[in-house]
């Protein structure tokens, strides 16, 4: 019965984006205030809807009502309560009402904050952000039903993947779907300032705290899935290239060109069509990462023809959101009036510098993504694109933007002075030289890339707190007063940069500097590792919920002094039944300590296969991905970005 | 022509200048970087079949034959067999299995071909998805009549 009421209210839903998305549009053509004022109830109508629907869904997952073919198919009694919970958004139907429902809230958010917006454009986005709905909701109901029944119902579920088992992969799409979605806000926006015809400081104004929301979400997501390889994949690599990470990369390169380019368009009223351009493809490579990732297509072209009806319903609406938009796009770009001009040595400049080698770096990534497909389509040769491909690539175009990132914030809006901020900032890399070049020698001599990288991390973390420290003129008179003044927005660029700063340190020690050393040990046995002692003790067998244990101990100690003992798990669960490795890490600021039990080498049980990791500044790469999430939430905090603010507030 | 249309035409060859630049650049890169790091994927008939010159990384996809596997006594080194029902390879690998590595499973592993002796594998793969199979070893299967629906792909 709940689950009919799900089904209904997705219909409701449905329709009324199809009423959001058409007459507040004609009313807007026609100046009908009867017609436009139907968008925002209707937003808030959609959002109460699809909450319904999805809560219908959680429902259904929550008491096991195996009668519902997705549950039973991604669900197991035995689960614990919080993923059972997270299993509702874990598979395709129901990750893709998770979205539909994220833009429902998104579209009422705009709705309720956007009030003091000119009305035409007020209700221009909403109803794009409703057609877009839209089409999640045919996708939904034509071709992934997530309330389809079926009978006779099995007794039990199939069970969840039990790596997908965990705290972190249950908040991690959520937190990315945020993101991606938050770019639809962006889009729309970009759609109905195309539609009419006007970009200017106010709109920037607007559409960049909405960047800013998504953006965090991101980072946030993106860190997260990271951080979940990292612990729960057994071998502590981070970031893999894989298709499913570069589809939520390929946004946060577009969305942090973005994010900077609006700010151009905000203080100097020019770049406007290039901004409106990147919005236009931030959502478009969101939408592309959702569909390719849940379509499966990645995996090989032929996943299309096992599901034709879902295929061409993906093809169609990414031609028609992608088209439409860049169609209009051309059609409109024109009546965008430019604006300020600026010296080829600018903040400018900088910022139009940052942008190209994010979107190259954007297109890179998608190419090696797309890759495989184009060829398997042309030749039938199945491949695969290594990290070689992308740590290349993308690497060297990286070095640049780093560079420069240490020299934007010093230059001035307009004509920055080249010669004095080389003046300044030249004991700044003369540092960042001698430090890059100390560690080259300290590890060895060997993996220049390190020490190239290190650097490049120090660089940025010194320039940024240089440029920081010259603003509020630190140890003069009233630099305290100054520091207190910074506007959160600046506050939180300088965070953003030095949170980069310190992940990039972190990725480049753990990338090079790791080490491993993998053994088959008894009990007793002894080995070190970053300067760790460590003692295999023994193993227990434990029985957990859904999954039965070993549990090992291992007795640690750093230069004679004893820490708490690390216990690593070797799981096997029972639905669906399958090992799994629980790493023990113990994290310090200079390195983590990552140890794995593995499988028993002997019938007697008193052997087993151990793998010991040292990783070094790993913990910098999370510390400083939190940074940067952290700078975007006080920059977002700022009160010129605060909704119903008179137009103008002065700088 | 007046001075602040000159000044935008010049900005604007600047700008076009400098992301030809990068642009060019990229290119540049992204095409020898692909070369290094490509690898092609092969079931055990296309290994036997096709003319695949030494030294070639590639993904080599199939089932670990049952009862096939077995370790050295330092008891990290692995051997076992990968089928496609029609031909068989032997692999050897030194190091961490994944987790999901069983005989009479779908297994991806990767490394370079040579025409002497088994397959010295340098990583084996597990996806990271809801899946328990490959794809690529499910399609490879299929195209060799040797797949079956096991129940744990599909009960319902």
């Amino acid at each position: 019965m709940i689950v009919e009421v799900g089904h209904y209210a997705l219909i409701v839903a449905c329709l009324l984006s199809l009423i959001q998305g058409t007459f507040p549009l004609y009313g807007a053509v026609k100046k009908q205030g009867r017609l436009m004022s139907i968008a925002a109830p209707a937003a808030y109508g959609q959002l109460f809807f699809a909450l319904l629907s999805f809560s219908a869904l959680m429902y259904a997952f929550v008491v096991s009502d195996f009668s519902v073919v997705n549950v039973a198919r991604n669900s197991h009694t035995l689960k614990p309560m919080l993923y059972k919970i997270s299993a509702t958004w874990g598979n395709h139907e129901g990750s893709i009402l998770f979205w539909a429902l994220i833009l429902a809230l998104y579209g009422a958010m705009v709705a309720y904050f956007g009030r003091k917006l000119p009305k035409t454009l007020h209700v221009r986005v909403l109803s794009i952000q409703a057609l877009v709905g839209l089409g999640f909701y045919l996708f939904l109901l034509l071709t992934s039903n997530p309330f389809e029944r079926i009978y006779p119902f099995p007794m039990e579920g199939n069970g969840l993947n039990p790596l997908l088992q965990d705290p972190g992969l249950a908040f991690h799409p959520p937190l990315l779907y945020l993101g991606y979605v938050g770019l639809s806000v962006t889009f729309s926006f970009a759609v109905g300032a195309l539609i009419e015809g006007r970009v200017d400081a106010a709109w920037a104004r607007w559409v960049r705290p909405w960047t800013l929301l998504a953006w965090c979400f991101l980072t946030a997501g993106i860190t997260l899935g990271s951080w979940w390889a990292y612990y729960e994949l057994g071998w502590g690599g981070w970031w893999f290239w894989d298709p499913v990470e570069n589809a939520s990369f390929m946004p946060w390169l577009v969305a942090t060109a973005l994010l900077h380019s609006a700010i151009v368009v905000e203080k100097r009223d020019t770049l406007k069509a290039w901004t409106i351009l990147l919005a236009i493809i931030a959502f478009s490579f969101s939408l592309l990462g959702t569909f390719i990732v849940r379509s499966g297509v990645l995996t090989s072209v032929h996943a299309f023809a096992t599901d034709p009806e879902r295929g061409v319903f993906i093809l169609l609406f990414l031609f028609l959101v992608i088209g439409g938009s860049l169609l209009l796009f051309a059609l409109r770009a024109d009546k965008l009036q430019p604006g300020g001009l600026f010296a080829p040595i600018s903040r400018e400049s900088m910022l139009v510098i940052n942008n190209l080698l994010l979107s190259v770096a954007a297109a890179v990534v998608m190419f090696g993504t797309l890759y495989p497909l184009i060829r398997d389509a042309l030749t039938g040769d199945k491949i695969t694109v290594g990290p070689p491909f992308f740590n290349m690539a993308f690497g060297f175009l990286m070095i640049p933007l780093i560079l420069f990132m240490g020299i934007g914030p010093s230059a001035s809006w307009k004509r920055a002075d080249l010669m004095g901020i080389v003046s300044r900032l030249k004991f700044v890399f003369a540092a960042a030289l001698v430090a890059g070049i100390a560690f080259f020698y300290i590890a060895g001599g060997s993996e220049i890339m390190a020490a190239v990288w290190l650097g490049l991390g120090i660089w940025l973390l010194l320039s940024t707190l240089f440029e920081w420290a010259d603003r509020v003129k630190l140890f003069k008179p009233a630099s305290l007063k100054r520091m207190s003044r910074q506007t959160r927005a600046s506050v939180g660029m300088t965070l953003g940069h030095l949170g980069l700063a310190v992940a990039v340190i972190g990725m480049a020690s753990t990338s090079y500097w790791d080490s491993e050393h993998q053994s088959i040990m008894s009990y007793g046995d002894q080995a070190s590792i970053g300067g760790y002692d460590i003692t295999f003790k023994n193993t227990d067998g434990i029985i957990g919920p859904n999954y039965s244990a070993v549990k090992a101990t291992f007795d640690i100690s750093k230069d004679g002094v004893t820490l708490d003992p690390l216990r690593p798990e070797a799981r096997v669960y029972l639905s669906p039944p399958m090992p799994t490795t629980e790493a023990a890490i113990l994290s310090t600021i200079m390195g983590d300590l990552f140890v794995v039990i593995g499988e028993a080498n002997s019938k007697d049980y008193d052997e087993w296969a151990v793998r010991l990791y040292y990783k070094p500044l790993q913990i910098w790469l999370w510390g400083g991905a939190a940074i940067m999430v952290l700078g975007g939430f006080i920059s977002l905090s700022d009160r010129r970005f605060r909704m119903g603010l008179s137009k103008r507030v002065k700088k | 022509m007046t001075t602040r249309a000159g000044k935008r035409k010049k900005k604007r060859l600047y700008l076009v200048l400098t992301s030809m630049t990068i642009l060019v650049l990229a290119v540049g890169l992204v095409m020898t970087a692909l070369e290094d790091s490509i690898s092609l994927f092969l079931d055990p008939s296309d290994l036997a079949e096709r003319d695949i010159p030494d030294g070639q990384r590639i993904r080599l996809g199939g089932l670990v034959v049952d009862g096939s596997f077995n370790k050295a006594d330092d008891g990290l080194t692995y051997h076992f067999d990968i089928t496609d029902g029609a031909e068989t390879v032997s692999v050897i690998y030194k190091g961490a299995l994944p987790d999901l590595f069983r005989e009479g499973q779908g297994v991806v592993v990767e490394g370079e071909t040579r025409n002497v002796g088994p397959f010295v594998a340098t990583e084996v793969l597990a996806k990271h998805d809801e899946n328990y199979m490959p794809k690529e070893v499910i399609e490879s299967l299929k195209e060799r009549g040797v797949y079956q629906e096991t129940n744990e792909e599909e009960n319902i």
